[in-house]
């Protein structure tokens, strides 16, 4: 393991911003702390670097405890939210920097930086001053400069949230090629949810300073651990649901009024555990009334308010027992942007394999 | 075309206080450098009137200033000082602005209220309380009481300026540059001595051109022994009651302050290309 937190707990005036977290990191990975502003995500990448220490708890970097390491001596670099590129340097002299603070010999100095500015595509910048550059160039140079002299770990501080729209998504494809080629293992603070599936093998989700939990992207995604992670992460339809009985291929879930259901199996869950059904909203297929599939899980209801998303509209039904869906469904029909109006009367369903039962 | 007549209204005023206040003086000081003085002070008349005495346009000032060397000696002298008070200044300041810069936002602002609290006083009782200072320590009338009075006056010019961009800097970039390996020594003199270039540019100038003409200090300090230019020209309009050649010298200061200007401010944009 390259990195280990074991019970990292810090404290501010009594609160615990980060709250016995541990936490284990593999070479090579590209592990994400996922939760929203105010989660402890941020001091505890601040105390990975060195900037804060934990009141309580142990970092190991390769198995040596890093207290009482300042960051300048930690193998471990950060690509701060706002860049920090130096104004009075040239991109060139940017990127060199972390190589003359180590006292690297001049000759070695300058094919390093052109091999780093390669990487992010910024070789012609060399001369240029950070104030000429673009959002996202900076964003590169930041990287490239993070990156020069090969640090154990790479941390990224929502590095895409000050870049618009488009060109968030472009780095973020950029990130995934860049992390596969220079092998350097990333951790990276993000509040988006998106981002952080997007780009992770596995992610931490933190709320109030606690990891909540920590998995690949589908699993946090089809299998969330408990209500936080699953609202948190995307849509998701919560229905209050009990075992009735779980067999060897599936779970039977009473939803009080509204019956009974197939949920899939999920390891320790048995009959009589209460908790809820997690239910994206792509899962559930709308159909018209009485053109009905043959879905184990099916129920009347109605349309109350639809959003149209190009190419998803997102529906809100209400079924029996005044349950209201979160649904949505692709516009992929030619010339029927949308399939329902307000009011009309539907069927929805979903398969026998779809769902995630969450214990209390 | 609004915009062209607003940007005219708002920069008139100022405009037409320069030129008269500034640039026609000097005009005037440049013609009056270029006549002889009057018998009895002022300048002799351009053309002879009744009994006739020297007029007319003469080059007899710069003949004369550039005839002794005591005069550029004593203009080499008080750019000596100046650039002696400006350093000294400087070394002062400069840990006390980085010092108010570091501090609670709240109690910046009473560290630079005492920084200004001197001006409240008269200069010149602030200077006499120096004579008073500086005598029992047997300094009074030396080239150490002239600095320290100098270096007293000006000190608060320039700390201002370099606490003024000291507080602007990004804490972040001293984050930046610890996190990619730089000890404390490397991060004040690769990030925070390099982005305060121009606010050492600007204490600089405002520090050393007032020295180089201020003359109530070394007289009162300094005593008559160590005239600096300021003296000279003063006694030229007020004791000698000779107009053009205290015209002429400070022309000459003027010609060599503007030099020294051009050339800093060359030096300061090829070392401060992407701070400012």
């Amino acid at each position: 393991m390259l990195l280990e937190l074991r019970n990292v707990t810090r404290r501010f005036g009594g609160v615990a911003a980060v709250d016995a977290v541990s936490l284990g990191i593999e070479s090579g990975e590209f592990f994400t702390l996922l939760g929203p502003s105010g989660c402890g995500k941020t001091t505890l990448l601040r105390m990975i670097a060195g900037f804060d220490a934990p009141d309580e708890g142990e970092i190991l970097l390769d198995g040596v405890d890093l207290a009482g390491t300042p960051p300048e001596h930690r193998p471990i670099h950060t690509v701060f939210q706002s860049y920090a590129l130096f104004p009075h340097m040239s991109v060139e002299a940017n990127v060199a920097f972390p190589l003359v603070m180590s006292r690297r010999p001049k000759a070695e100095t300058a094919p390093l930086v052109r091999e780093s500015l390669d990487k992010v595509h910024l070789a012609d910048k060399a001369a240029v001053y950070p104030h000429e550059l673009s959002g996202g160039q900076k964003q590169r140079v930041a990287l490239a400069r993070a990156l020069v002299n090969r640090p154990r770990l790479l941390l990224l501080d929502e590095p895409l949230g000050a870049l618009d729209a488009k060109l968030r998504e472009q780095m973020r494809s950029e990130l995934i090629r860049l992390q596969r080629d220079v092998g350097i293992t990333f951790v990276f603070v993000t509040h988006a949810q998106t981002e952080a599936l997007a780009l992770s093998h596995r992610i931490a989700v933190m709320n109030a300073g606690r990891v909540e939990q920590v998995d690949t992207a589908e699993r946090i995604y089809g299998q969330p651990a408990n209500r936080f992670v699953a609202e948190f992460i995307g849509m998701c339809n919560i229905l209050p649901a009990e075992v009735k009985t779980a067999n060897a291929t599936h779970l039977s879930l009473d939803l009080g009024s509204l019956g009974e259901i197939v949920a899939p199996l999920y390891p320790g869950v048995r009959a009589g555990h209460r908790g809820l059904l997690a239910l994206r909203p792509e899962q559930i297929r709308l159909s018209p009334h009485g053109h009905a599939d043959r879905l184990r899980n099916q129920f009347e209801g109605t349309v109350q308010d639809t959003l149209y998303l190009g190419d998803v509209t997102h529906y809100t039904i209400e079924i029996a027992g005044g349950y209201r869906l979160q649904a949505l469904a692709p516009n992929s029909g030619v010339g029927r942007a949308q399939l329902f109006r307000i009011g009309d009367a539907l069927t929805v369903a979903w398969r026998h394999d779809a769902g995630h039962f969450i214990r209390d | 075309m609004g915009a062209r007549l607003t940007r005219w209204l708002i920069s008139a005023p100022p405009s037409l206080f320069l030129v008269t206040f500034f640039l026609a003086p000097s005009l005037i000081m440049v013609g009056a450098s270029f006549r002889h003085p009057g018998a009895f002070g002022g300048l002799a008349p351009l053309v002879a009137a009744g009994r006739s005495g020297e007029h007319g346009l003469t080059l007899d000032a710069y003949a004369f200033l550039f005839g002794d060397w005591i005069y550029l000696w004593i203009c080499l002298k008080s750019f000596v000082v100046a650039a002696l008070t400006t350093l000294v200044c400087l070394l002062l300041a400069y840990p006390l602005a980085l010092l108010i810069a570091a501090s609670p936002r709240k109690r910046r602002d009473l560290l630079v209220l005492l920084v200004i609290l001197p001006f409240a006083s008269n200069f010149l009782v602030r200077v006499y309380a120096w004579m008073i200072v500086l005598g029992p320590f047997d300094l009074l009338y030396t080239q150490a009481a002239v600095l320290i009075g100098m270096v007293y006056v000006h000190l608060p010019f320039m700390i201002l300026p370099l606490y003024i961009n000291l507080e602007k800097h990004d804490p972040v970039l001293l984050d930046a540059a610890q996190d990619l390996g730089a000890n404390r020594w490397q991060r004040f003199w690769r990030i925070t001595f390099p982005l305060s270039l121009p606010g050492i540019f600007a204490g600089s100038a405002l520090v050393f051109i007032p020295v180089l003409g201020m003359f109530a200090i070394p007289e009162l300090l300094g005593g008559t022994r160590d005239i600096l230019i300021g003296n000279l020209i003063k006694e030229q309009f007020l004791d000698n009651r000779d107009w053009p050649l205290g015209s002429a010298l400070s022309l000459l200061l003027t010609a060599m302050v503007l030099a020294l200007a051009w050339v800093a401010l060359r030096l300061a944009r090829s070392s401060m290309r992407g701070v400012s």
